[in-house]
């Protein structure tokens, strides 16, 4: 092995010397000028493809003449197609992860399984509060439909804070004009139920490290739902400011502070049951994918 | 059979990754060329596809290399010869070798799924055709991403005639963007956060700084214009320095690989990108380049200090350093996020001071062919965000001026596609985004002419408009909107002449490969300048070039940002009788 590496070696390396050999008898200066009276030689003319006569003029061009071997060349009969890469991918990302002052840990996060034109999203968001979790979670089927939005379609489950409820669910995930990140979805439930529900956030970039977000989010509900403490209407905002740190890109700690507000029949209901109408705190959490 | 290569395999890389130390110590290679890769002459080559552990960045990774070394051997061929190439396959998946910018049968190509079935794991294929052209090229792996994982090499193929250009001494050299990631997940990364490298979006910071400076109207207006494309200035390179370590010849700027030359002497510098994702800008300080070849056919000799070479270009470049001292060869990135550098120097040791990457630039609307119209004080748009989406497709209906650039109904309202240029042109005379004005003498395409004119000079009997189109946030690529895997071929009649407009509806530079057939790109005035293998494409522009349908087959025709093809731009361009 070494030997056949050698060899052409070897022969370059003769080739070199005998290269340099013959440009040192020229004084460098007289090369140079050489190098640049070769540089002016005039473009035109010149035909390059040896395989054609000098003669034929432009318009007459002929590609050369195929023969079979040049047609069985051609087109092999292939068993394979070039691969085109729509891989399946998936990816699973924890946007919220906290811990709050109302001693809760609450999470909200979507995983996606699929190619370019169409995955599998699973978003779940709840809260875990002196050992009771109330949660939601849907199973949708996301696709494309232009550049910047993906219309999502199936179903969500929710549970704790009363009886579980099922819903049918339509809506739209993308990204709006000057970068704001948006969810909206209508949810369609037993009983007549209805509810629509919205988020938005967007990333304000302190460094490119650092990141403020802030993010809003609103729900509305068609009809009273009492044993789960709903009332019909505007039924709940809430909004919050998170300030993080992306140690990588995959993994960002952050602190925030989140405002809750119930409205209208919702807040209501919180307070004869004791509760309150709103609620804020600190949060501290982690914001991690991958 | 790989285990045979093993011992020679081990020392090689072992020598490339000691850089100058392990040189001294073999004055074989330090007459030759120093750490140049291994040389193979003649018409019967064995070449040899493995997994290579090697060590770049200060991990042991697997490699995927050609005879055990990264980059792959140096193939050096006459014109004229029948070449013999028996490559075998040791990976655990089917590979290929395409001869990039070769002339060369269909069947010989090398592309799975078009030339032939690819080279089954432990397998091999038997490469066989005629030199019909001399020059400097390159070989690269055509299935996935191999080529990211290192497999590719470079191609010399010496005239027939006396070289014009035979100097004292010839030394490749191969640029590359190597990343420890496994190709198949940066791939996934891509698609999952797009803007994972783009760690240079503009701050809070740069907004008080840029309202400081240009005034809190004009600051808001271009961030408002940005915001409406939902789009980063910044974005000049899908995948950067954080991810790559660019190398030259398989080595680290750190490492040094070094050029020996006698003052006085012309040095024959044959470029070659072979980087998978990165354009580089390249310059000497110090000396003058004297380009003389382009995609390894020869041009009207030009003059100059930096030339941009877009990944799959090559440029033959000669060099007459007169003193005894050493040159840094520096090419850094075109987003300025990382260099590599090599040293020309009268002994091995010896180097120059290495300079400061330049000022990252920024992209501006003009630079994506929104800035033809009303432009504000800031020089950026005031139209051209607003109609730059294709769902406003309307827009090209308007009375806006002779440049309104009209779209493939395909474009509308697709998921893969997330802008349109409005008024592109063919900026030949650009030397392109961070070169402009920078004090330096810029290779632009407009300073590219053939030494030969083609043999066929007829005027095209047609004109195929493809329009480059992406979508960055989703990482999807594609032609008109259309990805490869969707697509038909596109159908020439063997001998015509057909014209090939090239436009960019993408924020991001193209290089556009066309396997087995040349692209003679074209003046803004329908003129031959230059004959190429792969033309690159800016953003906001519209270059057109003429292809002669010489050569029956199935060729490939894809953007050369080997990501970008893997993610749907690419064709079949099938030549028929």
């Amino acid at each position: 092995m070494r030997n056949v590496i050698a060899l052409p070696l070897l022969l370059c390396i003769g080739t070199a010397f005998a290269q340099e050999h013959t440009h040192h008898t020229m004084p460098a200066q007289a090369q140079a000028q050489d190098a640049h009276a070769a540089l002016r030689q005039p473009a035109e003319t010149e035909t390059q493809s040896s395989a054609q006569p000098a003669s034929l003029s432009a318009s007459g061009y002929r590609p050369p003449t195929l023969t079979d071997a040049d047609r069985a060349a051609a087109f092999p009969l292939l068993h394979s197609h070039h691969d085109h890469a729509d891989p399946l991918l998936w990816m699973l990302q924890a946007n919220r992860f906290e811990w709050t002052q109302a001693d809760a840990l609450a999470w909200s996060g979507n995983a996606w399984i699929g190619h370019d034109r169409g995955r599998l999203w699973l978003r779940s968001e709840g809260e875990r509060t002196h050992g009771k979790t109330s949660a939601r979670l849907e199973a949708l089927w996301g696709k494309p439909v232009n550049a910047w939005w993906d219309v999502v379609a199936g179903v969500r489950h929710d549970s704790g804070h009363g009886p579980a409820r099922d819903w049918l669910a339509v809506g739209v995930q993308g990204l709006a004009p000057y970068k704001f990140e948006v969810q909206a979805t209508a949810y369609l439930g037993s009983g007549g139920r209805s509810l629509l529900h919205a988020e938005a956030e967007y990333e304000m970039l302190l460094t490119n490290k650092l990141m403020l977000q802030p993010r809003i989010e609103a729900s509305f509900h068609g009809r009273d739902d009492r044993t789960r403490g709903i009332g019909a209407g505007l039924s709940e905002t809430s909004a919050g400011l998170r300030l993080r740190y992306e140690i990588r890109r995959e993994f960002a700690p952050y602190i925030g502070y989140a405002w809750a507000q119930k409205h209208g029949r919702t807040a209501s209901l919180a307070e004869a049951a004791g509760g309150t109408a709103n609620e804020s705190g600190w949060v501290a959490g982690l914001r991690f994918w991958f | 059979m790989p285990a045979q290569h093993d011992p020679t395999r081990r020392r090689l890389l072992h020598g490339m990754a000691l850089g100058g130390a392990a040189v001294a110590l073999q004055p074989l290679w330090a007459l030759a060329s120093p750490g140049q890769p291994t040389v193979l002459a003649g018409t019967d080559v064995d070449l040899c596809i493995a997994r290579t552990p090697v060590n770049i960045t200060g991990k042991t990774v697997d490699a995927f290399t050609v005879n055990g070394s990264l980059p792959g051997p140096i193939l050096r061929w006459r014109e004229g010869d029948t070449v013999r190439i028996r490559v075998r396959n040791a990976l655990a998946e089917t590979s290929s070798i395409h001869w990039h910018g070769l002339l060369l049968p269909a069947n010989m190509d090398g592309v799975p799924g078009m030339s032939f079935d690819g080279i089954a794991p432990g397998g091999d294929y038997l490469y066989q055709f005629k030199l019909k052209q001399s020059g400097t090229y390159w070989y690269h792996s055509h299935s996935s991403l191999q080529e990211q994982a290192g497999l590719l090499g470079p191609i010399i193929i010496d005239p027939i005639a006396p070289d014009p250009w035979a100097c004292a001494h010839d030394y490749v050299v191969l640029l590359s963007d190597w990343t420890d990631l496994d190709p198949a997940r940066l791939f996934a990364r891509m698609k999952k956060r797009s803007d994972y490298d783009n760690t240079y979006k503009r701050t809070l910071g740069d907004f008080v700084r840029d309202a400081r400076a240009r005034g809190l109207r004009a600051t808001l207006a271009d961030r408002k214009a940005w915001g409406a494309m939902r789009m980063s200035p910044s974005d000049l390179a899908d995948v950067n320095g954080h991810t790559y370590t660019y190398l030259a010849n398989g080595h680290t700027a750190a490492q040094n690989w070094t050029g020996i030359f006698a003052p006085g002497e012309r040095v024959r510098l044959r470029f070659i990108n072979g980087a998978a994702m990165t354009f580089f800008d390249v310059r000497i300080p110090g000396l003058k380049l004297t380009v003389v070849a382009a995609d390894g056919q020869p041009i009207q000799p030009v003059e100059i200090d930096e030339f941009r070479i877009a990944p799959a270009e090559t440029y033959d470049v000669i060099v007459q350093p007169m003193d005894a001292v050493a040159y840094t060869v520096f090419a850094q990135a075109m987003d300025r996020s990382g260099y590599t550098r090599i040293t020309l120097a009268p002994q091995i040791g010896m180097q120059a001071a290495i300079p400061m990457p330049d000022k990252r630039p920024l992209l501006t609307m003009d630079d994506m062919g929104h800035g033809g119209h009303a432009m504000d004080k800031a020089g950026e748009m005031t139209c051209g965000a607003a109609m730059g989406m294709p769902a406003m497709e309307g827009m090209a209906g308007m009375t806006h001026g002779s440049a309104m650039q009209t779209h493939p109904a395909s474009e509308t309202r697709n998921p893969d596609v997330d802008m349109q240029t409005m008024a592109p042109v063919p900026k030949l005379d650009d030397p392109g985004i961070g070169l402009r004005n920078n004090g330096r003498s810029v290779l632009r395409y407009a300073d590219l002419r053939s030494l030969h004119a083609p043999a066929d000079g007829r005027e095209p009997s047609r004109t195929i408009e493809l329009h480059l189109t992406g979508n960055m946030e989703r990482f999807t690529w594609g032609f008109d909107g259309i990805r490869f895997g969707d697509a038909a071929p596109i159908r020439l009649k063997y001998g015509e002449r057909m014209r090939l407009v090239l436009i960019n509806d993408t924020m991001m530079e193209h290089p556009i490969h066309l396997h087995g057939l040349w692209s003679d790109l074209e003046d803004a005035h329908g003129q031959f300048l230059v004959r190429k293998h792969t033309v690159s494409i800016p953003p906001g522009s519209k270059r057109s070039i003429r292809v002669t349908a010489d050569a029956l087959g199935r060729w490939a025709f894809h953007c050369h940002m080997l990501l970008h093809m893997e993610g749907g731009m690419m064709r079949e361009m099938r030549v028929e009788e």
